[in-house]
């Protein structure tokens, strides 16, 4: 992460801390919201073009900064443009960038992490020393210079920051692989003569996969700040296209000037969803933990 | 060894010339044609002829130097181009990190060691501020400091050292405080923990009295997990600065980079890279140190997992 | 080192010393809040010590051995509730608070079950000693670490003043409990609650740390109460035993007579069930069903009864109380008539 946080340090002992909302916990509120939240922006990045009631990426001068009137909810924004409907497109750039670098940063994570746990001694203290050579480039610095190098772009900056992921990835899961790798069925099973690559694929990353999509959701929330952070300087996703990062940049000189609302609401959006996939994640992270005792 | 990630990184940096699409001349020159004469400082600079860890060697041997070449926008040393923007970048860094510091610490403290209303509601607080990135902060505080009440200016670095802290007081909350709430929860989740120990009971048996249980036997083992998350986040802050310099018109390295991106200028970039990347991994180095200072199980090099 | 069970049936309970008695527990009722609820976790328990007496306090997990210990060391988690009398020396251990607690401290230690757990790891062995000493009785740093490294010489410790600087992750868990040990004594108790102190050892250490135990103990005339599952461990070094169940006291008896001539079939189910060197059978002795905890057990009727084989209508009339018979303490309602027929010569 450009944030640089270690998953493993904060989780490790996040997952004892009590929680997110005390008392809210037993109804499971939170989590409901936060499911409630991400189905809403799933449904929106699928369905955004089609439900959007305007065009989004019409442009319209002298309803520049109008604020919410008759069907426009939202108003308008920096070049008049129809800010629901931006928001609704949107959210397609906002939710697939991170899809993206969650899968790629996950697969090789994984299979590093596995690789690294199976073969133990020397393949994994090299892999384990490349992890933490990679460990010094923060996510942001390295889309920036894969963007100087390539071109900003939504392609650029996704790669650019799987690679940054994929230590943090590989770390948190080594150790999971580990523990897996020396269970007592493991042996059993190679004593059968299973092959080490049908142990890995059928036993070894199933018995994971609980801390393997807690750690994906957790993931995505990142992603997201990340990307959108890249798209609001401009090395992301490009202006005019609708993205929530762009959105802030584009319409952040209307804060001064007394229309906030714009950039308001594409920020909301985006701390909303990262905070759902937070609250998910953890959630989702203790039932592994628990799984697992 | 983070050294080893330092000369890894910086040729990652480099390499980045011959990355680009087209040879190294169009990537230094950000694509745009320059007249022979140039074209020929260019090869002479980078050593264009010489093999490829030759030219590697030439160029980190300069950069170590201080050499980092020649900005292709603006024609003047990359070098000095980075003196002139470094301490606004550093002070944002440094100010964000006294926030984090004593305000992360000072609130996750006060909610670990006092269960009650402080407690939970600083859990709350928290959780949501901890996911709200920093440009979100960024034009939320500029809505309401600046714009509604006044009381910090929006953009721009300002002149002279107490309007220079003004100018950076935003900026520096912007980009602290997702960082500072995450510190607070492992603060408090820290001191929590400790305090339920076993070795506290034992201390409490023999009747250590409360305060000094509490400093001695509660504070001092939480602080290593504390420092440690302070320090990452701290380190952290690095790379987040461009996006809070870009937001506030900042005059820092961070927002220079971005521009360099989106210029191509290429040789900016990598020498603002190579810089904050080894900041990062100077930074990474001293929270390993001083972690292996607090924790006497553990020797230098070692980071427990 | 002396073996533990040739000593064990020769002595006798402590001589009946003068005066007061070191330590006076009567009815002894804790309750802790589990998620909401209280539930009791000790119900009426008395027990008393004399000055330089040894006392043990068998019983499997959940018994209430643990608390008991700690409700006499005012160690118990927040929100328990208390009732019932608990005097040290006479004076009233309930009614303390600060500088009197922290007094009452130095007169009693307690030595813990798993050192690694109960040292702190980031501070070195000469703090974890010394900081009772400086800070309660206001001995000088010096002072207190040459008791220090005397007390560990006791412990058969050596090194000296270079042991003092070193962490706890340097000791072996053996080493580390005599450290633990040498620092309870540094303080000068007049009672030990040793809590299962060689639990976590393996075999070996296990008879060298008890053995120091012992030695020490007898030597300085301090009373102890020792806590362990284990009843033929507790007999070879207490003068009297008592044994809990479900957060009661079920039998107190000198440890001599404890197993030979149990008063409670509890008691004499325990001593069956280790399994015995010296004979050979065809299936381990085992007591049916499983232990309760005190708030699991039933408020009318003997919270063993389920798991007797001597039970009768009687012992679910109601829940039977503590009764003097020959000397030791019972709560078995049939306990006379079942006297011969417990214990090893009986069909246990």
């Amino acid at each position: 992460m450009s944030t640089g946080l270690p998953v493993a340090a904060i989780e490790s002992i996040e997952a004892r801390q009590p929680p997110l909302l005390p008392g809210v916990r037993a109804t499971g509120l939170a989590g409901i919201v936060s499911a409630a939240i991400i189905a809403a922006a799933t449904f929106a990045a699928i369905f955004g073009p089609l439900l959007a009631p305007y065009d989004p990426n019409l442009p319209n001068l002298s309803l520049a900064w109008v604020g919410p009137t008759g069907g426009h909810l939202l108003g308008f924004d920096v070049q008049g443009r129809d800010v629901l409907s931006r928001l609704l497109v949107g959210a397609q750039t906002s939710m697939l960038g991170p899809l993206v670098v969650v899968i790629v940063s996950m697969i090789t994570g994984s299979l590093l992490a596995v690789v690294a746990a199976w073969r133990r001694g020397a393949a994994d203290a090299a892999i384990s020393s490349g992890l933490d050579i990679l460990f010094a480039f923060p996510g942001i610095l390295l889309a920036v210079l894969a963007t100087a190098v390539f071109g900003a772009g939504l392609t650029a900056a996704a790669i650019a920051l799987s690679i940054a992921y994929m230590p943090y990835v590989a770390r948190v899961l080594r150790s999971a692989a580990f523990r897996e790798r020396s269970q007592p069925y493991v042996a059993a099973l190679e004593v059968q003569g299973a092959s080490a690559t049908s142990i890995c694929f059928r036993h070894l990353i199933p018995n994971m996969t609980p801390l393997i999509v807690a750690q994906a959701t957790i993931l995505f929330g990142y992603a997201m700040v990340d990307l959108a952070a890249i798209s609001f300087l401009g090395l992301g996703v490009q202006p005019p296209r609708a993205d929530w990062g762009v959105m802030i940049s584009e319409n952040q000189t209307g804060i001064p000037q007394g229309y906030p609302l714009p950039a308001l609401a594409a920020g909301v959006c985006i701390v909303a969803v990262v905070i759902a996939f937070n609250v998910l994640g953890e959630r989702l992270f203790e039932q592994a933990q628990a799984a697992r005792t | 060894m983070l050294l080893a990630s330092l000369l890894v990184a910086s040729f990652v940096i480099f390499a980045a010339t011959y990355l680009a699409p087209g040879n190294p001349i169009a990537a230094l020159s950000g694509g745009r044609s320059l007249p022979p004469s140039s074209l020929r400082i260019l090869e002479q600079r980078y050593h264009l002829n010489a093999p490829f860890f030759a030219q590697y060697w030439y160029w980190l041997s300069n950069a170590l130097h201080g050499n980092l070449g020649i900005s292709i926008t603006l024609r003047e040393n990359v070098s000095t181009l980075i003196a002139s923007r470094i301490w606004t970048t550093a002070g944002l860094v440094l100010y964000a990190s006294v926030l984090i510091l004593v305000f992360g610490i000072g609130l996750g403290l006060a909610a670990g060691l006092r269960p009650g209303v402080l407690d939970t509601s600083t859990v709350v607080v928290t959780a949501i501020s901890a996911a709200i990135p920093a440009f979100v902060a960024a034009i939320v505080l500029i809505l309401l400091f600046a714009v509604r009440l006044g009381w910090f200016p929006a953009i721009g670095n300002g002149t002279g050292l107490v309007d220079n802290i003004r100018h950076l007081t935003l900026p520096a909350l912007a980009l602290a405080i997702s960082s500072l709430a995450i510190v607070a929860r492992i603060t408090r989740a820290s001191v929590r923990e400790e305090g339920e120990r076993e070795h506290v009971q034992t201390a409490a048996s023999r009747g250590i009295p409360g305060r000094q249980l509490i400093r001695r036997h509660v504070l001092r083992n939480a602080a290593i997990p504390i420092t440690t998350i302070a320090g990452i986040t701290i380190a952290s802050l690095i790379a987040v600065a461009a996006v809070v310099e870009t937001a506030f018109g900042l005059n820092g390295l961070g927002a220079y980079l971005v521009q360099a991106a989106q210029s191509k200028d290429l040789a900016v970039v990598q020498g603002i890279s190579l810089l904050l990347v080894a900041a990062f991994v100077i930074v990474n180095l001293l929270v390993d140190m001083l972690y292996a200072v607090l924790d006497p199980r553990v020797s230098l090099g070692s980071r427990a997992t | 080192m002396s073996e533990p069970t040739a000593l064990s049936r020769t002595v006798g309970p402590a001589a009946a010393g003068p005066g007061a008695p070191l330590l006076q527990v009567e009815r002894l009722t804790v309750r802790l809040p589990v998620r909401g609820e209280m539930r009791p976790v000790l119900r009426d328990v008395a027990l008393s010590l004399r000055p330089g007496e040894a006392l043990g306090l068998v019983g499997e997990s959940g018994s209430g051995k643990s608390m008991t210990a700690r409700a006499i060391d005012r160690l118990l988690p927040r929100g328990a509730e208390v009732d019932g009398e608990i005097r040290f020396d006479g004076r009233d251990v309930r009614a303390l608070s600060g500088a009197g607690l922290r007094q009452y401290r130095t007169q009693v230690a307690m030595i813990f079950q798993d050192p690694r757990a109960h040292v702190n790891p980031v501070r070195r062995i000469g703090d974890f000693m010394t900081e009772a000493l400086r800070t309660n009785l206001g001995v000088p740093a010096a002072e207190a670490s040459r008791r220090a490294t005397d007390m560990l010489e006791q412990v058969g410790v050596g090194g000296g003043a270079r042991r003092l600087r070193q962490h706890p992750h340097e000791l072996s868990g053996g080493m580390l409990q005599r450290v633990m040990i040498a620092a309870a004594l540094l303080t000068e108790p007049r009672l030990l609650l040793a809590d299962e102190p060689t639990t976590a050892l393996d075999v070996t250490t296990q008879a060298e740390v008890m053995a120091i135990l012992d030695d020490l103990r007898r030597g300085f005339g301090l009373g102890m109460i020792f806590i362990t599952h284990d009843l033929e461990l507790a007999a070879a070094i207490c003068d009297r035993t008592a044994v809990m169940y479900a957060g009661q006291i079920v039998e107190l008896r000198s440890s001599a007579l404890l197993h030979d001539d149990p008063l409670h079939p509890y008691t004499a189910a325990l001593a069956a069930a280790r399994p015995d060197i010296s004979r050979t059978a065809a299936r381990l002795p085992a007591i049916p069903g499983r232990p309760l905890s005190a708030f699991e057990a039933p408020a009318d009727e003997c919270a063993y009864a389920p798991r007797c084989a001597h039970a009768r209508d009687i012992c679910r009339a109601a829940v039977p109380g503590l009764a003097e018979i020959d000397g030791g303490l019972s709560r078995c309602v049939r306990a006379q008539e079942l006297r011969g027929k417990l214990g090893a010569a009986g069909d246990g």
